[in-house]
């Protein structure tokens, strides 16, 4: 970039173009990659000075104010998938949205994660997993008959929801088991702690089988060897 | 086999409560990602989170309480709106929500007749009204001494450029008039002005990093 177009996002960052520049600005950032990272350092900065300045605090109102400006514009604008699909859109909603979650977490991770490849890999893999079901339109939720969340099914890969799981204990570790016919059988680990735990169930998930979570010792057991803290209806 | 299944009416933890801010765990960024799939209570999270910052801001470029909820109401609409065309490696969630609110305030402001910006200096000594938590207040106490400190390293005629534009909401070429250099001048000042300061607020940065929770 040549000094004129560093000035150009420069003032852009600061929203101190004329509009015959802001237009220009927009069409270098549409076109040009290094445009759009110098935008994003210099507006890091823009923003801190926002956080530099004193004075009054926000009337407490404000913020019913600024949630009944979104209620209202809900009214006019009906989701996509609520216009689709109706008798499906609660089950996809919450799916969705949790599929959104997944993927910005996962692209916030990769951002700031640098030291250990293999585990940054492990989690893309499963955080993609995850996405992956929770966002395949044969997507549908399977009641829990203990614990606070959903087991959502897609085919037979599986994604576990779990809600304000606590964190496993120093040592222990939360462990996945698949329950078709009498042997549980190992399908993954986490350690919980998240408002809400997003976690891809390994292995095949069969008809009529069950999903339950034990507390183990680090590093997990062969077998479980606690009652189930988690456990879902048949799929 | 362990008779698994048969314990499962002997639950260890049942009827746990979600209670209050059920979002309050989730990165700025998820959060962005629900408010994009219609969630209200993620939206606001976002405001109890990034609120008090963009009306400060807002206030300061618009000086009017009134116009200032204005502008924060807009942006979070704007937020609202446009929360799927949010792309994390592009910019902290907290820092686009303060560009729209930002944008929002110079709108304001450039359609009203102006009145002289006054120098920042005469803002210093005003005691923000604690509104947050203790934790909120010493953190952006802590930000805004280093922020304070790395404007006021700058050299007079950039930070003069920097603070008419942000904190006045001024245009390019009406700094030019208003100070009576060459258009080209305030360009160079404003760019040369942005990167010092990115430089100088990298050498104090204390990031407050996000811990991943999806485990393996």
């Amino acid at each position: 970039m040549d000094a004129e177009a560093h000035e150009l996002i420069a003032g852009y960052a600061l929203d101190a173009l004329e509009p015959a520049d802001r237009a220009r600005a927009k069409e270098l950032l549409e076109r040009s990659e290094e445009a759009r990272e110098e935008l994003r350092s210099l507006t890091e900065a823009t923003a801190a000075m926002a956080t530099a300045v004193s004075g009054p605090a926000a009337p407490p109102a404000l913020r019913e104010r600024v949630l009944e400006a979104a209620r209202e514009d809900r009214q006019t604008v009906v989701p996509l998938e609520s216009r689709r699909r109706p008798r499906l859109a609660p089950v996809l909603g919450v799916a969705a949205a949790v599929a959104a979650a997944v993927a910005v977490a996962l692209g916030i991770w990769g951002l700031s994660v640098s030291s250990d490849l293999d585990d940054s890999r492990a989690a893309l893999a499963q955080a993609r997993a995850a996405a992956t079901v929770l966002s395949s339109p044969d997507a549908r939720q399977v009641a829990l008959q203990q614990g606070n969340g959903t087991l959502v099914v897609s085919g037979t890969d599986a994604v576990l929801v779990l809600n304000s799981m606590e964190a496993a204990p120093a040592g222990k570790t939360y462990e996945i088991w698949v329950l078709d016919g009498e042997t549980p059988v190992r399908a993954g680990l986490f350690s919980g702690g998240a408002a809400r735990d997003v976690v891809p169930v390994d292995g095949t998930v069969g008809s009529g089988a069950k999903v339950l979570v034990t507390v183990e010792s680090a590093g997990g057991a062969d077998a479980p060897t606690t009652s189930p803290i988690v456990a879902s209806n048949p799929v | 086999m362990p008779a698994i299944a048969l314990q499962l009416t002997a639950p260890l933890r049942h009827n746990r409560q979600t209670v209050g801010r059920s979002h309050a765990h989730l990165s700025d960024e998820a959060l962005v990602a629900l408010v994009a799939r219609g969630d209200e209570t993620a939206l606001g999270e976002l405001y109890d989170r990034v609120g008090r910052v963009a009306f400060g801001i807002a206030y300061r470029v618009v000086r009017d309480e009134q116009l200032a909820e204005d502008a924060v109401q807009e942006g979070f609409l704007g937020v609202w709106r446009s929360a799927a065309t949010f792309r994390a490696e592009r910019a902290k969630a907290s820092t686009w929500i303060i560009t729209l609110v930002h944008r929002r305030a110079v709108d304001i402001v450039r359609r009203r007749e102006r009145r002289p910006a006054e120098p920042l200096d005469t803002e210093r000594s005003e005691v923000p009204d604690p509104a947050g938590s203790a934790e909120d207040e010493a953190w952006l106490g802590f930000e805004r001494e280093r922020v304070l400190a790395a404007l006021g390293a700058l050299p007079d005629a950039q930070r003069e450029a920097l603070e008419l534009a942000y904190y006045g909401g001024y245009s390019q070429s009406e700094l030019a008039e208003r100070l009576g250099v060459p258009l080209g001048t305030i360009k160079s000042r404003m760019f040369a002005g942005l990167a010092r300061l990115r430089e100088l607020l990298d050498e104090t940065e204390t990031e407050r990093t996000w811990t991943p929770r999806l485990t393996s």
